[in-house]
């Protein structure tokens, strides 16, 4: 038995072996390397499904149209399946490759490769996760997070908690329910100062990883501390299991409203569907829904292809997310172009093309943000959805919250 | 034929103590080091020095395991947790006091050694899985000590930014130079764990592995050497957390989270239980069998799939194929890897005499 099985384990071991030599996709002539970092397994496949098409899709798109300046795009998506030195293998398979910019996946990710990535001079995006910090573009100058993070997304909640609640919080009750990790913590500074200067009541309520049991804290919000409003700052499995909750114990989803990672049609119809979620405010970063010129232009080229449109644009929240962060490295690979005269740019200047994006609105699917070298985060810009009926409209404008206090905070970290 | 073991005459008790007694042993050992030190590092390019370095930490990882779950028979799932004890401890003393890494690596290790103390005190009265269940509360409990003492974590990001190590004033910056680095830990490694199991304490953990009432009989004193066997195993898993926290520049707790406990503990099942080999043999599984997957089915996957779906499959096919890559290993060979070993090397020591 035992010799039967082990020739053609020495056969499949060679053959694997020799296809190690068989190589990635290496950038040839008139194409420039884009690596992406996608996870459609592991913890956070809920978004990896949906986003990482997305991210093929619009460079699909992209080079339909003949490229950029002539030159093709290619994405070489690697999974790191939430894990770190999976994350470094892959970053150094695509630098390897001839990447000059790279989409990062995860805050641990983004954290560790921050060194090599100001080592090696390629900067990487992170939209929506990673360290608040980073948008100071002095002190990282090669992470891009490129859209709100965690402290501009915990101000501008204040200013919609302020404008919904008729424009004053003093000794108005605000209850913060999050996830009980770095990210989740990381608020809370920027709502402890608003605290003081807008003189509400603060009451935190932490919920223990993995998030999927918070009827304790949410018998405690809606029963005890029955609070004005409720900001919501969670991830994963949380969201859906606080929208039944919530339902449930009888606290208006009217008075929660809930930030980036808690604000998807799959975590509403994970939930239970549109009738328990009605009234519910979500923070986005991007546009929600298939309004966008984008978005019909990706349907018709399926549609010239003879194909439906793919299914991942039901959860048009995490689609439309996959579609910014590639439209962003496409954009600053236009700047770079420009600066280079049509060479092939380098990591450096793709840096710079990164630095030299504003008022790339995609027709209002992105916000108009403006990045430079100082503030890499783009300006902090949300809109707020309300879920109404079966689907999320819009509650307001793209707007951002107590900019100066965020910036003064942005660059003051040492 | 190939490997004379008789015929060798010792006349000291050194040369009859020695870890490597045959002339064979040690012309090949001497081999794999000129290998290793001299050859590997200039022939190979930097992504397979990056990959040889994440399975250089490994290999300490899941040898320090191995004492605690293959030679004393303690299951423990919180090894994620001491190496993230390790990394903070080093990471807090360069940071604040600017501590070299021949202070902060054994710093790391200590810190972590003493935290496994506490953990294994358990161990006295539970045994097997519900030991493993009180490993595990004491992942959780740390993590989530991390992630609440800002002291010890650095902020609420609980990241530590660590700057490469220095040594004798070169900052090792680039891959080879780490390697070499990592190397030098793996070599100690190994020849700490051979001289500790040929000792009085590893032939404790041995005993207490095979029959523990029988070993408490016959006087050895079983709770101290279990505390031990603990604390050792931390020790290990506190520098590879250091070595990590070198290799990647940073200290996090995510990193070192259940499911790397969970990976060591499977390097340790699949390399095979008690001995030096296995876990090295794990450790390279495990890390390069997902990489080699990858390019396989990159390589062989556009004959299957079309070219669209590849990306869409290939993440989770590639999860199944390792899944069903350790099943099949562990069914043809439930002892590891290293046993498959043993069967090829005592083929090749009795050859052609193999009766």
């Amino acid at each position: 038995m035992r010799y039967v099985t082990r020739r053609p384990l020495m056969i499949a071991a060679g053959a694997m072996a020799g296809t190690w030599f068989a190589g990635g996709a290496k950038a040839q002539q008139k194409q420039i390397l884009i690596g992406s970092q996608c996870d459609r397994t592991g913890p956070t496949q809920l978004v990896g499904t949906v986003f990482c098409p997305a991210v093929q899709d619009y460079v699909n798109l992209i080079n339909s149209q003949g490229g950029i300046d002539g030159y093709k795009i290619v994405i070489n998506e690697l999974d790191n399946n939430y894990q770190v030195p999976p994350a470094i293998e892959e970053y150094e398979r695509h630098k390897e490759e001839g990447m000059v910019s790279t989409l990062i996946w995860g805050t641990p990710q983004a954290q560790a490769l921050n060194p090599r990535l100001e080592q090696d001079h390629i900067p990487g995006t992170s939209p929506g996760f990673g360290s608040a910090a980073a948008a100071n573009g002095s002190k990282y100058p090669y992470l891009f997070p490129l859209a709100a993070t965690y402290w501009s997304q915990a101000a501008a909640g204040i200013k919609f908690v302020k404008d919904t609640l008729g424009g004053d919080l003093k000794g108005k009750k605000i209850a913060y329910l999050y996830y009980d990790n770095p990210a989740g913590l990381e608020p809370l500074p920027i709502l402890k100062e608003l605290q003081d200067i807008e003189g509400f009541d603060l009451h935190v309520f932490a919920v223990p990883p993995p998030g999927v049991e918070m009827s304790a804290q949410i018998l405690d919000i809606s029963q005890r501390y029955r609070p004005d409003f409720v900001l919501a700052h969670l991830f994963g499995r949380a969201p859906s299991v606080m929208l039944k909750g919530m339902k449930q114990s009888g606290y208006p989803l009217s008075k929660v409203l809930g930030f980036v990672w808690a604000s998807s049609e799959a975590d509403i119809l994970a939930a239970g569907g549109w009738p328990v979620a009605q009234g519910y405010y979500t923070m986005q970063f991007v546009g929600v829904g298939d309004d966008y010129p984008v978005i019909k232009e990706i349907k018709a080229m399926y549609q010239k292809e003879g194909k439906p449109p793919p299914k991942e644009m039901a959860t048009s929240v995490y689609y439309n997310r996959g579609i910014q962060d590639a439209a962003v490295h496409i954009e600053a690979l236009r700047n770079a172009l420009k600066l280079t005269n049509g060479k092939p740019p380098t990591g450096e200047d793709m840096k710079k093309g990164f630095e030299m994006i504003k008022d790339f609105t995609l027709g209002g699917l992105l916000p108009p943000m403006q990045v430079t070298a100082a503030d890499h985060e783009g300006g902090g810009w949300v809109q707020i959805f309300q879920v109404k009926g079966d689907k999320m409209v819009k509650a307001t404008e793209w707007f951002q919250g107590y900019r100066e206090l965020v910036l003064r905070k942005v660059n003051s970290t040492a | 034929m190939f490997y004379r073991e008789s015929g060798v005459f010792k006349t000291s008790y050194a040369a009859d103590m020695a870890l490597l007694p045959l002339p064979n042993t040690r012309w090949a050992v001497a081999g794999l080091l000129v290998l290793f030190v001299a050859v590997v590092p200039l022939v190979s390019d930097e992504y397979s020095l990056s990959i040889l370095n994440l399975i250089l930490i490994a290999v300490v990882g899941a040898i320090g395991l191995n004492i605690l779950v293959g030679y004393t028979d303690q299951v423990s799932i919180g090894d994620g947790a001491f190496m993230s004890v390790g990394a903070y401890t080093a990471a807090n003393l360069i940071v604040r006091v600017h501590a070299p890494f021949w202070i902060a690596v054994p710093a790391g290790g200590l810190m972590a050694a003493l935290i496994g103390l506490l953990v294994g005190t358990p161990s006295l009265r539970i045994k097997g899985l519900y030991l493993a269940i009180s490993t595990l509360a004491a992942q959780l409990i740390i993590e989530w000590v991390i992630n609440h003492v800002t002291w010890v974590s650095g902020g609420t990001q609980a990241s530590i930014q660590v700057p490469p190590p220095s040594v004798f004033g070169v900052v090792l910056r680039s891959p080879w130079q780490m390697y070499l680095f990592l190397l030098a830990f793996v070599v100690l490694a190994i020849v700490g764990t051979q001289n500790l199991i040929r000792s009085r304490i590893g032939r404790a953990f041995i005993a207490i592995r095979d029959r523990d009432v029988a070993a408490e009989i016959i006087g050895i004193d079983i709770f101290r050497y279990k505390l031990l066997a603990f604390a050792i195993s931390s020790f290990y898993a506190g520098v590879t957390g250091v070595l990590y926290s070198y290799y990647l520049g940073i200290a996090n707790y995510e990193q070192f989270q259940l499911d790397v406990s969970i990976n060591f503990l499977a390097m340790v099942i699949i390399g095979g239980l008690g001995s030096t080999l296995g876990p090295i043999f794990g450790a390279i599984f495990v890390t390069l069998l997902p990489i080699m997957t990858r390019r396989a089915l990159e390589a062989v996957g556009g004959l299957f799939f079309a070219a669209s779906d590849l990306s869409a499959v290939i993440p989770s096919l590639r999860l199944m194929i390792f899944g069903g890559l350790i099943i099949f290993f562990l069914v043809v060979e439930p002892e590891g890897l290293n046993r498959l070993w043993r069967n090829i090397r005592n083929y090749f020591r009795t050859w052609p005499f193999s009766y």
